[in-house]
């Protein structure tokens, strides 16, 4: 009525218009999904995945996760998510979560050679307790082990460290980050003094050049390639170059891609930085101020077994194992290092591998005298279709990048230089560079370290939940770091040991050899994570040990442990995570943990309840031991003293060292933070813990150039994380974009310009290329960062007539880690369902292979079987294949090399080599 | 049955009869085949397969290239599904082909339904993949592209194109199908992670356009400009006169109009 | 009543267990090539049996198939709609079918309908059925349909450009779909057997058939015949209550020959183990002539 024809017949074809592209009208579409989100709550979080540190948005409903957006606010991702991010509503939902503890046991009783049978809390508690005691008695401190996370949240990694730094006395505390970080750690420390990137990612929208060493970003950092790409496109004079042992994905934007041979990236550095030295591009006025020429031994072995290596290393193993003693220097070896062909080294420096000195100068570029582009070419050219003179002909492309006077440069790496035999040289290799030309710590100037985990930075790193370290930087064998940390956490005197631990692969080994007898794994799976896993398979289930893992689902870990605990996952409980440009974010819990799972947090706490002080403050063993004031090999009872600070002996840790009575009072639960969200960690403890450790925690960055803002500002509904060091300036939580830079970091005083106080206070040692010097004569380097000489030194394995091939494994863009979250979302197992061994079509085809064909690829150390694929996302150069580890059914770590960089104990699985032949 | 019986009348009779019942049941015979032929258009068959109606033809339903099939995903269409009966076809979002480089379900057929003249499996053409754009994670933004990292071809059959998002500082990329290259294979709908697969593979009749013949894009080949022109022999083709009257004649005689 | 034919008849009724039991040797037989053809497609197809190592054993079905990676076999029909259609055949297949087509000619055609079709089964079954409960018959229908079906297979494969028969044939939806996956064949299945059961006694195989009809005409010169021994023979008419394809004991033609010269005959075997005085028996057709001479000396020691 009252419509006329031509209405009609406008509103008709509007109403077909939208029905054939499938767009319903937009009134109607508003009001359909209003009424489908009828009752949802959404809240603020962080993506569970990668180090990018994406912000999305939670939606639940009915008390489940009914959907998940990129947070349009988080200036990380503005509202994007890769893959992985789009799936953070489905990872809890798995159809075989766990839920309930499970024990092995026969007859009701445990068993090692038992089946695992659901059980009580209470039960698992109480054997696992009665196992971790038996052991402490017998083996001591260094006997109890925990397998800890970059992807525990930072309350976690902070109870989990100090339970055992400070309750159990015991450094035998690691997180996977190991396998992850510990070279760029290292790179940091040794560099700067001081862990973390300067720079963050407005970077990028501000360089003119991103240099990946190592860092398939496409892939692994989706979101943040997504940045450099619109970069790219939108700044005429952005150049993205890609170093990478194999073509991946990054490639398809770059400019220039070099495909180097493994190891071969410490010669290209150190050809870049003669060719600084050559061109006189060295920016003096900045070297002069700000840094200084150091340098460190070379025959520093390894990374495996110093000892007994034999008795561990059965059958062909040892003829890598063995270049831990000796090793012969090859023929580029012998011009990197100024040395002669055959020589025979022997790894004197092992035991002090990050020894460094001071040198001069005219040293330094002496011993960059050799890498012409002749040389490194000869040695680090990786694709052998590739002819002398294009490698030759990039390399200078890339040396007239860094050097361009007028262009701003990032370098970006990951596991390629992290996962090093040398990654902590092969890090500070970048800074030097990075410094030689003066382009650090500024907006779009910068080496960047980008980080594996989601709170590889947060946890891992600032809380300090390394065998070495404590929390803010201080490290255990520092008395005054230990000083520092036992009035913090009010302890008596030399409570803390000043042992460093076993880091996370020795642990494996400690546990192979029976020196560790009690291991717990939080948050990881180092059964499928570590390389070399025959060995550690049989050390968990054919030594009398006990392994703990809690986990959400059922992993290999889980599978070869004794005791299975039901973790409550990522949205199920409170947390922070600190991303790779040092952003701190949080979340709230969102939804019950699935049947009887419990938080992490709770579990440390639960165990920590049935541990007295006397059953781990008395006289202790701790074998290897050497320590001024210490007796060696022993700690000593601190009961007496503790007694004197209030401590009863049959106080348990958890009252001792978390539910102190100041705890309970100032932070209790419920609190308004909370607006309405469960936690059901602090119903259960009746206080809140997340917060009561986070400010504890926070006391230890104050005033040390790692400040965050207190627990209530993060959770504001207007912040999206804050890149600590966060300082109130005029009444407001202010973040710092670049470090040591005056203008933006807190902590550099005005007139400084850059400071890289890291080193404040600290001389070093002057000697030559050669040796450290007498110590007679030392500089101050306050303010200073280093400029590192490190050699190029051959890979210890590589591949020969038998083991012909070079082995690099890593992760795709669907799957995160071992996969036992995003393998349980069956889109993403169906969007890449196995792992397959990518080979260069030639190479299948001169073994007789072809595409799809089941292989074998084996090393001297186990092998897997695995689909071939010759396409797809990678282009592997002849001679190299590549085995991503997120699929239990291929377990690649079974073949991979635990030989780790001997400063940053990283394992590199990067390289090995091995023999591909038909299943 | 007497021979006596018949008479001649009744044989012509009764041989209209048979006739045309032989005529009515042959061609409703004849139309059921047809139609089960043409059941489903959007049937995808194994590599090298002939065109649709000639491989309805040749293909004798034995299964040979099922059996050879490593992955399994071949199955033989049962009655009653709508599909050619009998005949090999696979669905791509629950088995794609693993395109195997020695085409196992081309060798195993007896018949040549499949082509033995093709010898390389990437230039099957099984069918070819059609991305819905507006379902598409990778073209609202999101960085997905997993059709494109599955892709066997990747980087021909599926290229990315890269473009400033413009919303932030983050560039979009959109997958792209190459039809010079798609094999069809189904690999990127059965990894698609949207709910419904937002890429699919259908049969390139059905989807694909074709430029016209007059014309050639500028920019595909270098043409230059002719310098040593020899003029044509042959004139133009007129158009064809109806009725003996010269072309444009009715128009220009009907008055009306005007 | 004492005719021969009532003697012989008696005879029959009062055989003992074990004869009964070894009457029906030639059914089991049948079954067992029926069933254990499908097992072998079934088992390759499913259970990746392989002989010689790494060879499929017996790939494909009763269209086509290929036997320990080597012997190609096809039906020869399908090949010849195939051809008529208008495709150029593979080498291959034309050997498969040249094989078959063969191996046929040398045991008899229909041999296939007996030994091979599974919808033998389901047919017999409708069969055994019928002659168990009271169904009339309702009208008489000509057994060479099939070959005005089996003509118009042909001409149907020429004009439509399809392989006429092989789109609807059951046989084909038979087995592929127990060798293949289940679809709604079996609905065409159930039809058989409700028309063979309540319509038309063995109509199916004995009377639309375009298959069996082509079989037929390549049985017409087969090796292995039945014999008949005119001597022995009472006329008791027992032999063509069992027979699916009774016209083919036309009493006066057997007489003349010696033996059944019909195309039609699928050697199924189910006459010979019962005639009582063994005048029926599996032979050779070179050798008939020589045997029927000597008489039957094996039968008439069976049954006497």
């Amino acid at each position: 009525m009252g419509l006329t024809r031509r209405d009609f017949l406008k509103t008709s074809i509007a109403a077909s218009t939208a029905a054939t592209v499938g767009m319903p009208l937009a009134k109607e579409a508003e009001a359909a999904v209003k009424a489908s989100e009828a009752g949802w709550q959404w809240d603020k979080g962080a993506c569970r995945f990668c180090g990018t540190g994406c912000g999305i948005m939670i939606a639940t409903k009915d008390g489940r996760i009914v959907a998940t957006k990129g947070d349009p606010d988080a200036p990380v991702n503005r509202g994007l998510n890769c893959i992985k991010g789009y799936f953070n509503g489905k990872i809890m939902y798995g159809k075989d979560r766990l839920t309930q503890p499970l024990l092995r046991m026969t007859n009701g009783k445990f068993d090692k050679k038992g089946k695992f049978v659901p059980v009580s809390w209470d039960k698992a508690m109480e054997v696992m307790v009665d196992k971790f005691l038996e052991t402490y008695k017998e083996k001591g401190p260094s006997g109890v082990a925990m397998f800890g996370s970059g992807q525990w949240t930072v309350p976690e990694g902070y109870v989990g460290a100090k339970l055992w730094k400070a309750g159990f006395r015991s450094n035998t505390i690691d997180p996977n980050a190991r396998h992850c970080m510990a070279s760029a750690v290292a790179g940091f420390m040794q560099t700067f003094g001081i862990d973390e990137p300067a720079g963050n990612y407005d970077d990028i929208e501000t360089t003119d050049t991103a240099v990946l060493w190592g860092a398939n970003m496409a892939e692994m950092h989706p979101i943040l390639w997504s940045r450099i790409t619109n970069r790219r496109l939108t700044h005429d004079r952005m150049k993205v170059v890609n170093l990478s042992t194999y073509g991946n994905m990054s490639s398809d934007i770059a400019d220039i891609e070099i495909v180097f041979r493994p190891s071969g990236d410490l010669a290209i550095q150190n050809y870049i930085a003669r060719e600084i030295v050559k061109r006189d591009a060295v920016n003096w006025d900045f070297v002069n101020k700000h840094a200084v020429f150091a340098t460190g031994p070379y025959d520093i072995g390894y990374g495996f077994r110093p000892k007994n290596a034999e008795k561990f290393a059965p059958g062909r193993e040892m003829e890598v194992v063995k270049n831990e003693q000796e090793h012969v220097v090859d023929k580029w070896e012998a011009i990197a290092q100024r040395r002669k062909e055959g020589e025979v080294a022997k790894q004197v420096d092992a035991a002090g591998a990050g020894k460094d000195w001071a040198i001069s100068f005219e040293d330094f570029k002496a011993a960059l005298e050799p890498y012409d582009a002749d040389f490194t070419t000869a040695v680090a050219k990786g694709d052998p279709d590739e002819s002398d003179a294009d490698f030759k002909a990039k390399l200078k492309q890339l040396a007239d990048l860094y050097c361009d006077p007028k262009r701003k440069v990032v370098s970006y790496w990951t596991m390629g230089f992290n996962q090093h035999q040398r990654g902590t040289w092969v890090n500070e290799q970048a800074y030097m560079n990075h410094l030689l030309l003066g382009k650090q710590s500024m907006p779009g100037n910068g080496a960047f370290s980008l980080t594996g985990q989601p709170s590889a930075c947060g946890t891992a790193r600032e809380v300090g939940t390394f065998s070495h370290r404590l929390p803010a930087d201080m490290v255990v064998n520092n008395k005054k770091h230990r000083d520092h940390a036992e009035e913090l956490w009010h302890l008596p005197a030399n409570t803390i040991n000043p042992a460093v631990g076993s880091h996370f692969t020795k642990i494996m080994r400690d546990l192979e050899d029976g020196t560790v007898k009690w291991a717990m794994v939080q948050v990881n799976n180092p059964w499928q994570n570590t390389a070399n896993l025959n060995h550690w398979i049989r050390g968990a289930r054919e030594m009398d040990n006990f392994i703990v893992c809690c986990d959400g689902y059922p992993t290999v870990s889980a599978k070869v442990a004794d005791l299975v605990l039901p973790a409550a996952m990522i949205f199920e409980k409170w947390g922070f995570y600190g991303n790779a440009e040092r952003r701190t974010q949080c979340w709230r819990q969102q939804v019950a943990p699935v049947g009887q799972a419990m938080g992490d947090l709770w579990i440390l706490m639960e165990m920590a309840k049935r541990i007295k002080i006397k059953d781990v403050w008395g006289e202790q063993k701790v074998p290897g031991l050497k320590e001024a004031g210490f007796e060696d090999g022993k700690l000593p009872s601190v009961l007496e003293e503790a007694q004197k600070m209030g401590y009863s002996p049959d106080m348990s840790l958890y009252d001792a060292l978390f539910a102190t009575p100041e705890n309970k009072k100032a932070f209790p639960w419920p609190d308004k933070v909370a607006k309405g969200h469960d936690n059901h960690i602090a119903k259960n403890l009746g206080w809140f813990p997340e917060k009561a450790m986070f400010e504890e925690y926070r006391k230890f960055g104050t005033g040390h150039g790692h400040d965050l803002a207190p627990f209530d500002v993060y959770y504001d509904d207007k912040v999206r994380g804050l890149k600590w060091p966060v300082v109130l300036k005029d009444g407001k939580w202010t973040e710092t974009r670049w470090r040591f830079n005056e203008e933006y970091d807190p902590y550099v005083k005005k007139g400084q310009g850059i400071y890289f106080y890291g080193n404040d206070g600290k001389a070093m040692v002057v000697g030559d290329l050669d040796k450290a010097g007498d110590g007679s004569k030392k500089v101050d380097i306050s303010g200073k960062a280093k400029i590192y000489f490190r050699p190029y030194a051959s890979p210890v394995e590589q591949p020969d007539k038998e083991f012909d091939l070079w082995l690099c494994t890593g992760r795709v863009l669907e799957h995160w880690h071992s996969g036992s979250m995003t393998r349980r979302v069956p889109e993403l197992h169906r969007a890449f369902p196995d792992a397959v061994c990518w080979i260069h079509p030639k190479d299948a085809e001169s073994k007789g292979l072809k595409r799809n064909d089941l292989v074998w690829v084996e090393s001297r150390r186990g092998k897997v079987k695995v689909r071939l694929e010759t396409g797809g996302r990678n282009k592997m150069p002849r001679g190299l294949v590549y085995v991503p580890w997120f699929d239990e059914s291929v377990l690649i770590n079974k073949v991979t090399l635990d030989t780790t960089c001997p400063i940053s104990k990283q394992t590199d699985f990067k390289k090995c080599s091995v023999k591909v032949y038909k299943a | 049955m007497s021979d006596k019986s018949i008479t001649r009348r009744d044989f012509l009779v009764k041989t209209a009869q048979g006739a045309s019942l032989a005529v009515t049941g042959g061609l409703l015979w004849a139309y059921l085949v047809r139609q089960e032929a043409k059941a489903q258009p959007y049937a995808l068959r194994p590599p090298g397969a002939l065109a649709e109606m000639d491989f309805n033809a040749a293909c004798i339903k034995c299964g040979q290239c099922v059996n050879a099939c490593p992955p399994d995903i071949l199955k033989l269409a049962p009655a009653g599904a709508n599909l050619p009966i009998g005949t090999p076809y696979f669905e791509p979002r629950t088995g794609a082909c693993i395109m195997c480089p020695d085409i196992p379900c081309l060798i195993a057929c007896p018949t040549g339904a499949l082509a033995p003249e093709l010898k390389d499996i990437n230039k099957a053409r099984m069918g070819l993949a059609v991305i819905d754009i507006e379902n598409c994670l990778s073209w609202k933004g999101l960085r997905c592209e997993v059709c494109h990292r599955d892709c066997p071809l990747k980087g021909k059959a599926i290229t990315l194109e890269t473009d400033p998002r413009g919303l932030s500082k983050h560039a979009v990329f959109r997958p792209m199908v190459n039809s010079d290259y798609c094999t069809g294979c189904g690999i990127c709908e059965k990894a698609c992670p949207t709910e419904v697969a937002a890429i699919r593979i259908l049969p390139p009749a059905l989807v694909q356009g074709k430029i016209g013949d007059h014309y050639r894009l500028g920019w595909t080949f270098d043409t230059e400009i002719t310098q040593d022109f020899k003029p044509s022999e042959q004139a133009p083709p007129a158009p064809e006169t109806s009725g003996g009257k010269p072309a444009g004649m009715d128009y220009l005689n009907d008055g009306g109009g005007l | 009543m004492n005719t021969p034919a009532d003697l012989s008849h008696s005879k029959l009724v009062s055989r003992p267990l074990g004869a009964r039991l070894w009457s029906w040797r030639y059914v089991v037989l049948r079954r067992l090539s029926q069933f254990g053809i499908l097992l072998l497609f079934f088992g390759t197809a499913h259970w990746a049996w392989e002989w010689p190592a790494k060879t499929p054993l017996l790939t494909g079905n009763l269209s086509a198939s290929e036997l320990f990676g080597r012997i190609p076999m096809a039906d020869p029909f399908a090949v010849l709609q195939i051809f008529l259609s208008g495709h150029v055949l593979q080498q291959k297949v034309i050997l498969g079918a040249a094989i078959v087509l063969g191996f046929y000619l040398l045991v008899g055609g229909r041999v296939f309908c007996a030994w091979a079709c599974p919808v033998n089964m389901v047919t017999d079954l409708a069969g055994w059925l019928r002659a168990r409960l009271p169904i009339p018959a309702m009208f008489v229908v000509s057994r060479n349909i099939r070959y005005f079906v089996l003509a118009a297979s042909l001409v149907l494969s020429a004009l439509t450009g399809l392989a006429a028969f092989e789109w609807v044939s059951p046989v084909g939806m038979m087995h592929r779909e127990i060798i293949f996956g289940l679809g709604a064949g079996a609905m065409a299945l159930t039809a058989i057997f409700l028309f063979d059961l309540l319509i038309l006694k063995n109509g199916w195989c004995g009377h639309l058939c375009p298959l069996g009809g082509f079989w037929s005409l390549v049985g017409r010169t087969a090796l292995v015949r039945v014999r008949f021994d005119k001597t022995t023979c009472t006329h008791c008419g027992e032999c063509a209550r069992v027979c699916p394809e009774p016209q083919v004991l036309n009493l006066k033609r057997l007489e003349e020959t010696g033996f059944v010269t019909s195309g039609e005959c699928s050697n199924c075997g189910r006459c010979s183990p019962l005639c009582p005085e063994g005048s029926l028996a599996f032979d050779l057709r070179p050798l008939i002539r020589k045997h029927g001479a000597e008489g039957s000396i094996s039968s008439v020691r069976r049954t006497k």
